[in-house]
């Protein structure tokens, strides 16, 4: 029996697609360039990474809706080509978005069929549909068709499928997505007591803060590689030795943030929309001074408040995905 | 018993769908008018009234046909774009098993037009249902269901193999129709489609539904029709686990 609960050896995963009729040609992308990583039994992993960084296409290699091109998959000890199998009886998948549903029927009817399919005994169907039905919060709409459910329910109604045969590893792709701030809180519970539980847990979120909250460890994904792999406060050191100025401004130029970048001692600058303001991050070297600087090259801009602060595993994230981690990097990749 | 309680279920599950969408409804309504229609006006044309119950029954079996050929060749398709196929693969079965279900619906969605043909034939042109094995009739029809459920898995894998299945669906639908002998008997075609019709389970259950009506060996031709059905059952779990597979490699159980 394996200590680990995933374990992904050099895989590798390519798309290939034919575009044009007339002259087809086939183009080839390399969506997962060799991760290798292993989660242990009980764990909370986290999978960050920009859009299209692999993460969906690593995810789909561990749960056997895909097969690898190279490298070799395990999950708890059944290889995920090999043994399809006994890996399906034992994993949930839930992906984000609301497609995937059966729209015509109930919620509970989706849960009925599903729970057929994924081979739930009979005589426990109806306690644990209401059960979880209870945990999302759907009880007393069960029985309204899925095509008349909003987003967030429709998510929810994903989350309660994937738990049906109580797998023992549990693939979350960006469940949250869609998810109003008090089921965001909820699911977030969900998923802890889960982990708790003793089920596996490997979630993927675009939200930092719910990976800082909720991942014993977090490897970081881009371009189809492994970044960094490491405890939130690990990763935080990544963004070591920088120092965060935000600044609220209304009406930043276009070709500020070129101008800010190009300032001694800055490392990185983001800029956000938010509402009638720009938020303006900017990351320097600890030992630089760079506010004043900042604040006068903003000169003209009408400006909000102005705050420094300590980096977050955002801005590690950050740090991380723009390949500029940091001497930390390498170490920590191989922890 | 697991598996057969699945495929229950997920047999109505998959007819309670198709029983709640605006278009399947409306062509569920209209196709076996439609249907009864061209039966009564063909044989009035070759002045045998006599044998109008054959030609409705012929009419209603071929609604079952056109219902099962679109239903079942497009399943996968559907499910793709519904995004379930990816969670109906994920269940730990036989891929065949997770599709039968919905081909079976198919198969019984067509019993429907088949009643339903039937019935406008009695409502509206005055043919009395009159069966020469009316139990007979009872116990051909679900065989044919089943055949075509089965068939129907082999269309299902095989149609997501080909890129221009949507054509291979309509050029299927009349040869078939003929070819099975549904409409008119097999005796009147070519020699040549003989060999043909005989490996088409369609044919011995289109038989099977006729000698019922106009009397004649019934037992035998539902045997045949169930014979080939199996093998059309094991052909298409083979095809099945293929397709699965390759789906896999191909990454084309997504949309994306
Ligand atoms: N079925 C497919 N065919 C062709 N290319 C694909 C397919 N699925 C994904 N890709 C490509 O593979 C790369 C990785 O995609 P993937 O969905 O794994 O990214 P991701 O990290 O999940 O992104 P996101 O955060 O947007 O969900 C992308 O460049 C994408 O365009
Ligand atoms: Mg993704």
């Amino acid at each position: 029996m394996s200590d680990y609960a995933i374990e992904a050896d050099g895989l590798r995963r390519s798309y290939r697609s034919r575009t044009g009729w007339l002259r087809p040609q086939t183009t080839v992308v390399d969506a997962v360039r060799g991760v290798t990583f292993a989660v242990g039994r009980g764990e909370l992993f986290g999978l960050l990474g920009p859009n299209g960084a692999g993460k969906t296409t690593t995810i789909k290699m561990l749960n056997t809706l895909l097969i690898p091109t190279a490298g070799t998959a395990r999950v708890l000890g059944h290889d995920v080509v090999r043994e399809t199998r006994e890996v399906r009886k034992r994993i949930g998948y839930v992906f984000g978005g609301d497609r995937g549903l059966y729209e015509r029927l109930s919620a509970l009817d989706n849960l009925r069929y599903f729970a057929e399919l994924y081979g739930v005994p009979a005589r426990e169907q109806k306690a644990r549909i209401g059960e979880l039905l209870e945990l999302v919060g759907l009880t007393g709409r069960e029985g309204e068709r899925v095509e008349g459910y909003s987003r967030g329910m429709r998510q929810r109604l994903h989350i309660a499928r994937g738990l049906l045969h109580r797998p023992e590893v549990l693939f979350l792709d960006e469940p949250s997505i869609g998810v109003d701030p008090v089921a965001a809180r909820d699911l977030r519970k969900t998923v802890a007591d889960l982990a708790a539980g003793g089920t596996t847990v490997l979630l993927t979120t675009h939200y930092m803060a719910e990976a800082d909250e909720l991942c014993d460890r977090i490897a970081v994904i881009a371009g189809g590689e492994l970044r960094a792999l490491g405890t939130p406060t690990e990763l935080k050191r990544h963004a070591d030795g920088r120092r965060v100025v935000e600044v609220e401004a209304y009406g930043v130029a276009p070709g500020t943030v070129e101008l800010l970048q190009a300032l001694p001692g800055v490392r990185g600058v983001q800029i956000e929309e938010s509402g009638a303001a720009q938020l303006l991050t900017v990351q320097s070297e600890s030992d630089v001074d760079v506010q004043s600087d900042v604040l006068a090259a903003l000169n003209g801009v009408r400006l909000g408040r102005v705050s420094a602060r300590q980096p977050t595993l955002e801005d590690a994230y950050v740090a991380i995905v723009s390949g500029d981690g940091g001497p930390a990097r390498e170490s920590l990749v191989a922890a | 018993m697991r598996t057969l309680r699945m495929l229950w279920i997920g047999t109505i599950m998959q007819v309670k769908m198709s029983s709640r969408g605006t278009f399947e409804i409306a062509t569920a309504m209209i196709m076996p008018i439609v249907q009864a229609t061209v039966a009564v006006y063909l044989l009035r044309a070759a002045d045998s009234p006599h044998r109008m119950i054959e030609a409705a029954v012929g009419a209603g079996l071929m609604g079952v046909w056109s219902t099962v050929l679109f239903g079942s060749g497009g399943a996968i398709q559907r499910q793709r774009f519904m995004g379930t196929l990816e969670m109906l693969m994920l269940a730990p079965r036989n891929p065949a098993g997770t599709i039968l279900p919905i081909t079976i619906a198919t198969g019984l969605t067509g019993t429907y037009a088949m009643i339903a043909t039937l019935g406008w034939g009695w409502l509206v042109y005055g043919i009395r249902p009159e069966f020469a094995h009316p139990w007979l009739f009872l116990a051909a029809v679900p065989a044919c269901v089943l055949g075509l459920g089965m068939f129907g898995l082999l269309l299902a894998s095989t149609f997501v193999l080909m890129r221009n299945a949507n054509a291979l669906c309509n050029t299927l639908e009349y040869p078939i129709w003929l070819l099975s002998g549904m409409l008119v008997p097999i005796t009147v075609l070519p020699a040549w489609t003989g060999p043909l019709a005989d490996i088409l389970p369609t044919t011995w259950g289109a038989r099977a539904v006729h000698e019922a009506t106009s009397g004649g060996a019934v037992w035998p031709a539902i045997a045949w029709c169930l014979g080939i059905s199996v093998a059309c059952f094991a052909l298409g779990a083979l095809s099945m686990t293929y397709v699965e597979r390759r789906a896999r490699t191909a990454a084309t159980l997504a949309l994306a």
